[in-house]
């Protein structure tokens, strides 16, 4: 991958590879990358522990990094048209989300970027994103289930937008400058998240027999995995003492009182699923994780892993 | 600011968003501030409209190729983040620009400090058929081609259209 393809000159114009890695200006997607933290203050603010301060924007960052990519997993199957680009700009809204918490992470503590050959092109995000492995990642485990049918997705993303949504209400405080502008930015694109994630709930709960059987299996199914997400890492404990970061138990209240409103909406029952537990009580957030985030990343790393000083 | 910021500043003023095309950086409101350092050194701020937007890359090169082509050595292309871009960036001109080109521009963006509210209903938004400029026209999806855009159709003229949505 690090050898340009060559063409002697007479064959360029036949050649429809010749110019693709010379010239990227016309290209949306260059094959250089820019640092998407280029000219922002990365400065860590006083009395806060770079290493507590990347682990927490690593957990952030992975959580939007593994949901973008199952909510991806949706292109071109969902039910419709409107619905399948709708999933994939949650998608994408998730993974601009992921790199910028992934490259604030690299940038507070270079020691937990993984290390590439000497001379590879993949920025630090990049290394963090296709190069750890399953037990390495810090996400919730809501966001790597295997998906499910349409009505699986609602209720996930419902779910997950409104935990996140409520977070970054309050990490829009975070005394990191970084951690302020993506939570600021974020609750933007996280309000149309839950929003169209609620409204098709409410119609799914309201549509056929069917929908509603669906959206009720759905809804139970993974109601086991929403006590996880209020629970306080050490990490995030130090992090929230720190003035950096929120500990999601404080947030607990606001998220359900928002579910709530969307349970009465569809008139359903809050679940009595029990939670589900973790594996010695360490859970997604101590890199304990189910099988299907192993698939997962087997499938989004190969390319990278097979070519680590891959150009793209 | 010297003459030869200035002169960077109309360059820079003249590069386009690659999915909007009718629109230039500064009509969008993404374009923060041209400053030229030393003899020919362009620092450029720019500020990113959605976390995932994928035309920041294009627009990033586009400022590159259109400010060394006008004569500047070196380019340095900055990401503010904050403050987040709000549709309220948007110039009178760029929203002209829009609504000449078909897409309907946005009205003024929600608040977005506090609490955000739950919605359960699809956003009212007062938004005129940009062909024929009916005001009858229905949601078809809040989410369009790109990341910042809604699909509308008018029920008079039936044409259906992207409406530019508030953020």
């Amino acid at each position: 991958m690090t050898e340009h393809i060559h063409t002697s000159p007479e064959d360029e114009h036949e050649s429809a590879y010749s110019g693709l890695l010379v010239n990227d200006a016309h290209w949306a997607f260059g094959t250089d990358f820019e640092d998407p933290l280029a000219g922002v203050d990365t400065t860590i603010p006083d009395g806060v522990d770079a290493a507590t301060l990347a682990t927490y924007a690593l957990m952030l960052g992975d959580d939007s990094l593994v949901m973008s990519h199952r909510i991806s997993e949706w292109t071109s199957n969902a039910p419709d048209l409107e619905d399948d680009i709708a999933l994939s700009n949650i998608a994408l809204d998730l993974l601009g989300q992921a790199r910028l918490l992934l490259a604030r992470a690299a940038k507070a503590d270079e020691s937990i970027v993984p290390r590439l050959p000497e001379g590879s092109p993949a920025p630090p995000e990049d290394a963090l994103a296709f190069f750890r492995e399953a037990h390495q990642l810090r996400n919730v485990r809501l966001a790597e289930l295997v998906n499910g049918d349409f009505a699986e997705a609602t209720v996930r993303v419902l779910l997950f937008s409104v935990w996140r949504l409520a977070l970054f209400e309050r990490l829009r405080e975070s005394r990191d400058h970084v951690l302020a502008a993506v939570a600021a930015k974020g609750v933007k694109e996280l309000a149309y998240h839950r929003d169209y994630a609620a409204r098709w709930f409410v119609t799914l709960a309201h549509g056929t027999d069917e929908s509603r059987r669906r959206l009720l299996t759905a809804y139970d199914a993974l109601w086991p995995l929403w006590p996880e997400l209020f629970d306080t890492h050490p990490v995030e404990a130090a992090a929230a003492e720190a003035g950096v970061g929120v500990d999601p138990a404080t947030v607990r209240e606001a998220a359900e009182g928002v579910l709530d409103q969307v349970l009465a909406a569809a008139d359903i029952e809050r679940s009595e699923a029990p939670r589900r537990s973790g594996v010695l009580g360490r859970t997604g957030r101590d890199g304990m994780h189910g099988e299907p985030l192993s698939r997962m990343l087997a499938e989004m790393q190969s390319v990278a892993r097979a070519h680590p000083m891959g150009q793209w | 600011m010297s003459r030869k910021a200035e002169r960077a500043r109309r360059v820079a003023e003249r590069v386009t968003d690659p999915e909007l095309p009718m629109l230039s950086l500064a009509d969008l409101g993404v374009l923060r501030d041209v400053d030229v350092v030393g003899d020919s050194h362009v620092v450029v701020d720019i500020t990113p409209t959605y976390s995932g937007c994928p035309a920041m890359a294009a627009m990033r090169d586009d400022l590159v190729r259109e400010l060394t082509g006008a004569g500047f050595d070196t380019v340095e292309v900055r990401v503010s983040l904050h403050p987040a871009w709000t549709t309220d960036w948007i110039t009178p001109a760029g929203r002209a620009a829009l609504a000449a080109a078909g897409i309907s521009p946005p009205g003024p963006a929600p608040s977005t400090s506090g609490p955000i509210p739950l919605s359960l209903l699809p956003t009212a938004r007062q938004v005129r058929c940009p062909q024929c400029g009916s005001p009858a026209t229905e949601l078809v999806s809040e989410f369009g081609s790109t990341a910042c855009k809604a699909q509308y159709r008018c029920t008079a003229c039936l044409e259906p259209f992207d409406h530019v949505k508030e953020i």
